[in-house]
């Protein structure tokens, strides 16, 4: 008996992110039907949040901007934001997705003139700050935001600051009625670009991240260098905003211990020693950058850039995996450990202290269909079922600890891979 | 190439091979491990012993891959190890790092090569034979045993500076001086010594030991 098995050919792309961005533009600029899930407001994920990419010290920006255009250009590609998936039913050429899709508030009629912002006192936690400051309950996510259209946080539903949101619009944007809705689609194949989070560094208990005002994590430190941050770039530390000069970075914070995360996180090396170069830039000679290491590992064909890094005299190596952070009496973080290159024993004060944290899957917190296959850190690898059977793709930083370069290279594999699924279940075969 | 040749420059590789680190996989408790150190140095930075001891057991480690035996085997580092298990607890790679240094600090024992008169091995050997004397610590002799184990004099000092603690002991009821003419045994005593011995047998045999 022959039948075709698809009844959708569209390819859903959960996660828009970098990776799930290029996803999505591969796949609908080869003419398929795509939808893009994201779950937040905007579309950038972390990539939108940092300050510069490494080896090339380009802004994030440009990447960011150069997608958006394509997808502005796009009819392929339906992007909903603030939704999850909830459930994934059916296989191959034929899956049955549940989205949530969460009230954003806001319609399509926002202008992103600002007014509901200026007209709102109450303030969140901002989350495109990594919580280093705080936004109006009524916002854009970021200047890069897409779609360009503010957001009211719930927790404003229901007073008068919401109320208050919805006067100030001159639009008639603000519609506090909207509800969560629950949305069924038909799709033939799914990519998971659902992307990293940083690992809690709260939980590595002898750096007292949660104790130190200046132990911050690599991707606050992001945060603290761009123009778009809290201090408007400079590099002032959290406890007394004074400038920070002498900067510590800890590799290895989580990674490759099995205490923590056992995978080796890849690109925090790179991170480190790149922003060991947001020092210099701020700061000059007058800038001190200390990376304190088990082994430097400048991925792929980086070794250039680490060595270019070594020659600067700004920034010295020590190799040796810090034991323990403590504060003196002006808040200054001291290091305490061991070299490993002649086994001295040091106690290092730096101005600040930079944990270059480890990439966990985001997806950890979340519910993966069962038939996805994950690794020892959760990591996708791919979907059960025989080798070529397979409807489902991690792309990206979901799929393994990428940096930007190599999560577009994984998410354009994995476009071609969901490409390949709707051919093959479009036409008829054996079933 | 002569003949003798040949077996200069065999000889000449011979100090390439490491076989210290074979000798504690095979031969140490937990000497498996030794080889998954990647020298991070967490463990030396996070022993309370700090500045206080020659090698830390990073540093060992780094000796033991090193072929330095005699070094490794003479050092009294492992015997100052306090068994805090700091180490354990935060190395990254799961190194059982106080258990591997007991076994060292017991593989050099055994052989003769520890430092001799280093407090803690005195104690513990003090210790291993008052207790199997018996089946039980006898505490009177141990600890006037420990008093006197650097001579006459020091060990009169040490009794007298110890003297209101032993009476008040006494007076309570926790010494019994009586126990100074051998102390009193576990019940099957025989059986407790053919049990240490047939330990002490497979221990030997699964080391290699000849006792």
């Amino acid at each position: 008996m022959t039948a075709s098995i698809a009844t959708s050919q569209a390819i859903l792309v959960v996660g828009g992110g970098i990776s799930g961005m290029t996803a999505a533009l591969e796949a609908a600029e080869c003419g398929k039907q795509v939808i893009l899930a994201e779950k937040t407001p905007t579309l950038g994920g972390r990539t939108a949040l940092l300050y510069r990419y490494f080896p090339k010290m380009c802004h994030p920006t440009c990447g960011l901007e150069i997608n958006l255009r394509r997808l502005k250009g796009n009819r392929n590609v339906r992007t909903m934001t603030m939704t999850e998936v909830l459930a994934v039913s059916g296989r191959r050429g034929d899956y049955t997705v549940t989205l949530k899709v969460s009230p954003r508030y806001v319609t399509e009629n926002c202008t992103g003139c600002g007014d509901c912002a200026a007209a709102v006192s109450a303030e969140i936690d901002n989350p495109y700050q990594y919580g280093l400051a705080k936004t109006r309950a009524a916002y854009l996510p970021h200047a890069m935001a897409y779609p360009q259209r503010y957001v009211i946080d719930p927790s404003i539903i229901g007073t008068a600051q919401g109320e208050k949101a919805k006067a100030a619009c001159k639009f008639g944007a603000v519609d506090l009625e909207m509800k969560a809705e629950t949305v069924e689609i038909k799709v033939g194949a799914v990519i998971w670009a659902t992307g990293w989070k940083p690992y809690d560094a709260a939980k590595i208990q002898p750096y007292g991240y949660d104790r130190f005002a200046n132990v911050i994590t690599s991707l606050e430190f992001e945060r603290l260098a761009d123009p778009h941050g809290p201090t408007a770039g400079k590099i002032l530390r959290p406890s007394d905003g004074k400038e920070a000069k002498n900067i510590a970075f800890i590799q290895c914070a989580g990674s490759r211990d099995e205490n923590h995360l056992r995978h080796c996180s890849r690109i925090c090396c790179m991170a480190s020693l790149k922003q060991t170069q947001y020092v210099r830039e701020a700061w000059g000679d007058a800038g001190k950058s200390t990376v304190y290491y088990i082994d430097m590992r400048a991925i792929d064909r980086f070794e250039d850039f680490y060595q270019m890094v070594q020659k600067d005299a700004t920034v010295s190596f020590v190799k040796s995996k810090v034991a323990k952070i403590v504060e003196d009496k002006d808040s200054n973080p001291v290091l305490h450990g061991v070299d490993t290159e002649g086994y001295h024993r040091y106690a290092t004060t730096h101005d600040l202290v930079v944990l270059a944290v480890g990439m966990e899957p985001e997806a950890n917190g979340i519910k993966l269909p069962d038939d996805m296959l994950l690794d020892s850190s959760g990591f996708i690898e791919g979907c059960k079922g025989a080798i070529g059977d397979e409807g489902m793709f991690g792309a990206g930083a979901a799929s393994s600890p990428l940096d930007v370069n190599r999560s577009v290279q994984s998410a354009t594999a994995a476009a071609l891979r969901a490409i390949t699924v709707i051919h093959k279940t479009a036409r008829t075969e054996q079933v | 190439m002569s003949n003798a040749n040949v077996q200069a420059n065999l000889s000449n590789l011979a100090r390439y091979q490491n076989n210290f680190l074979r000798e504690v996989e095979e031969r140490v408790e937990e000497g498996h491990m030794v080889k998954m150190c990647m020298q991070c140095g967490v463990c030396a930075g996070s022993c309370p012993f700090g500045p206080d001891w020659e090698h830390s057991p990073q540093k060992i480690f780094m000796m033991i891959r090193a072929g330095k035996r005699e070094e490794v085997l003479g050092s009294d580092s492992m015997f100052m190890c306090t068994s805090c298990y700091n180490c354990i607890v935060r190395c990254p790679r799961e190194l059982p790092i106080t258990h591997i240094m007991h076994g060292l600090a017991n593989y050099a024992h055994r052989l003769g090569l520890a430092p001799k008169g280093q407090p803690t091995r005195v104690f513990a050997t003090m210790f291993w034979n008052n207790l199997t004397k018996k089946g039980r610590v006898n505490e009177l002799t141990l600890t006037l045993g420990l008093y006197f184990k650097d001579g006459l004099v020091s060990g009169i000092k040490t009794a007298l500076g110890m003297q209101s603690i032993g009476l008040a002991m006494l007076l309570a009821k926790r010494l019994n001086p009586m126990e100074i003419f051998g102390g009193h045994g576990v019940k099957d005593l025989k059986g407790f010594h053919a049990i240490v011995a047939k330990a002490k047998e497979i221990e030997d045999r699964k080391k290699g030991f000849t006792a």
